[in-house]
């Protein structure tokens, strides 16, 4: 845990989908552990290292807003692609998107600010020269610099992320209101939260936790804790 | 073509007047609009669209320069004689086969659509090779104020069907936005172009073919609905190192659009002042304006 590192993030747009809501997308209420994860990817990660999210803290007024756009309905096919290879030629292979095409809604979150909590964990791929400390200092000048690997995004690609590392001495800032929303005066239950998908098992299954809002912040259990439900 | 070795990031600015920029499907086609700041938005994927159709109409469609996501609406010849199939890369046989199937299908891919090259695409393959993510990422354009958009009814001299013949004319609607000015950033990620196994080889051209889109593609987006759209500045800052050196959000700061205080309603770009603050730009930082 000594590894820490605190990362504020900010946006005008967010968009954490729920698994269970994905044709119409409705965003969680906060961030989940896996799209911070992949923040952090953004700014530094090598096979070497895995991040883990301690606690996110929700510094806005969770409020939400509707997008609807148009959008193609197929993916691109693996078959086509290889018979156009051998053909030599791209004949057919486009796709013709007003045929295509599904007008879907998306409930995204406006205004959102987060600070991430998180440490990282050196996997059985680390190497002999691999440190703790090396990571640390690779993510931490990165982060310091606005330097990342590509520019993170809050959960999809059009909401990108501001980000801002905060020093190791500086408070965590405050909710802008402590709202009870945020869980100020009693605990909000969030009710189940996609906790990471489980990428190294067979079928990459999803795995939930049931997360709380105290006081503006979400506790994330450790990867083996009993909390984390699949 | 090698693949580009600079990150960057760009506002863009663009207006429109007497046009709906973007409709809204579910507001009737109404332009749309945030609800409580009453600011103008334009999609990612509408910008996208005219990018797109922008490339199609300058290169014809021809690989590398091929668009994956086409529209009916725009003209698109067949002909792919000149496909060069040297253009494929050979991939380490090491790798497990259906991943290293994966990875040539993405390059190749990758190789022969501008858009793919860009903007990423998805592929149905199972191994994580068979998504790729573009190194340019562009966000909602936002109105610098907000804007008011505006219910026009008009009549059409003819009807559609038999049965409405006495009618002799019909009603229509169309939305406008007398005036708008919209801005949005952009992000190019070096590293999702170069990147050994992860890049799509986004090239030094690519990109310049790009800006030029930005700067040319409402030139050749003319419709009834768009009314007068037009490409007004396009700031980029350009990092010396492939990772940035500097933050993103630091850079976007100094680009401050502002009404002029002695108008009231805007109703042209002349009525705004762009100031690019290029004071204590950090190291390593380049502005370059492309319009």
């Amino acid at each position: 845990m000594s590894f820490g590192i605190r990362l504020k993030v900010a946006g005008h747009y967010a968009c954490f989908t729920r698994p269970e809501m994905k044709v119409e997308r409705v965003s969680y209420d906060v961030m989940t552990p896996s799209a911070a994860r992949g923040v952090l990817e953004a700014i530094h990660w090598k096979p070497a290292i895995r991040w883990v999210i301690d606690r996110i803290h929700v510094l806005e007024p969770i409020q939400f807003r509707s997008i609807r756009r148009n959008e193609v309905g197929s993916k691109a096919s693996a078959r086509n692609i290889k018979t156009a290879m051998t053909r030599g030629s791209l004949e057919g292979l486009h796709q013709v998107v007003d045929e295509d095409r599904q007008q879907r809604a998306a409930t995204v979150l406006t205004d959102v600010a987060y600070v991430i909590e998180a440490h990282f964990v050196l996997t059985a791929k680390a190497s002999a020269d691999d440190n703790e400390g090396k990571h640390l200092d690779i993510f931490n000048r990165r982060a310091a610099r606005g330097q990342c690997f590509h520019q993170p995004c809050l959960g999809t690609r059009e909401f990108a992320a501001e980000f801002e590392l905060l020093a190791p001495d500086a408070p965590v800032p405050e909710p802008r209101e402590k709202l009870a929303e945020l869980g100020f005066g009693q605990p909000r239950d969030l009710g189940f939260l996609l906790w990471d998908i489980d990428h190294d098992a067979p079928g990459r299954p999803s795995r939930f936790f049931r997360a709380r809002l105290e006081d503006g912040v979400m506790r994330v259990p450790a990867p083996d804790s009993p909390e984390v439900l699949r | 073509m090698t693949a580009i070795q600079n990150r960057y990031e760009f506002v863009y600015l663009f207006d429109v007047a007497n046009g709906n920029p973007n409709g809204d499907p579910d507001n009737g086609n109404m332009p749309r609009l945030e609800t409580d700041t009453q600011k103008g938005l334009i999609t990612d994927v509408s910008l996208k669209r005219k990018v797109r159709n922008y490339v199609e109409l300058l290169k014809g469609g021809q690989p590398p320069y091929a668009i994956y996501m086409q529209e009916r609406s725009v003209l698109n010849n067949q002909h792919q004689k000149a496909y060069d199939a040297l253009g494929v890369k050979s991939v380490s046989k090491k790798l497990p086969r259906e991943e290293a199937q994966a990875r040539e299908l993405t390059a190749w891919m990758c190789a022969n659509y501008f858009d793919i090259r860009a903007f990423g695409a998805v592929m149905t393959t199972e191994v994580n090779a068979g998504q790729v993510r573009g190194p340019i990422q562009m966000t909602f354009a936002q109105s610098v104020d907000p804007v008011l958009p505006q219910e026009i009814s008009i009549t059409r001299s003819s009807v559609t069907n038999e049965r409405d013949a006495d009618k002799e004319r019909t009603m229509g609607r169309k939305y406008i936005v007398p005036y708008g000015l919209y801005r949005s950033h952009g992000f190019v990620s070096a590293s999702l172009a170069g990147d050994a196994t992860k890049g799509t080889g986004l090239s030094e051209e690519d990109l310049e073919i790009f800006f030029d889109a930005l700067a040319n593609m409402f030139d050749h987006d003319r419709s009834a609905a768009r009314g007068e759209m037009s490409a007004q500045r396009l700031i980029v800052f350009k990092h010396a190192h492939p990772l940035g050196n500097a933050q993103a959000q630091s850079l976007f700061k100094r680009v401050s659009v502002v009404k002029r205080p002695e108008i009231k309603t805007t109703r042209s770009y002349d009525d705004y002042e762009a100031r690019i603050d290029r004071a204590g730009l950090p190291d390593g930082v380049e502005i370059i304006e492309r319009l």
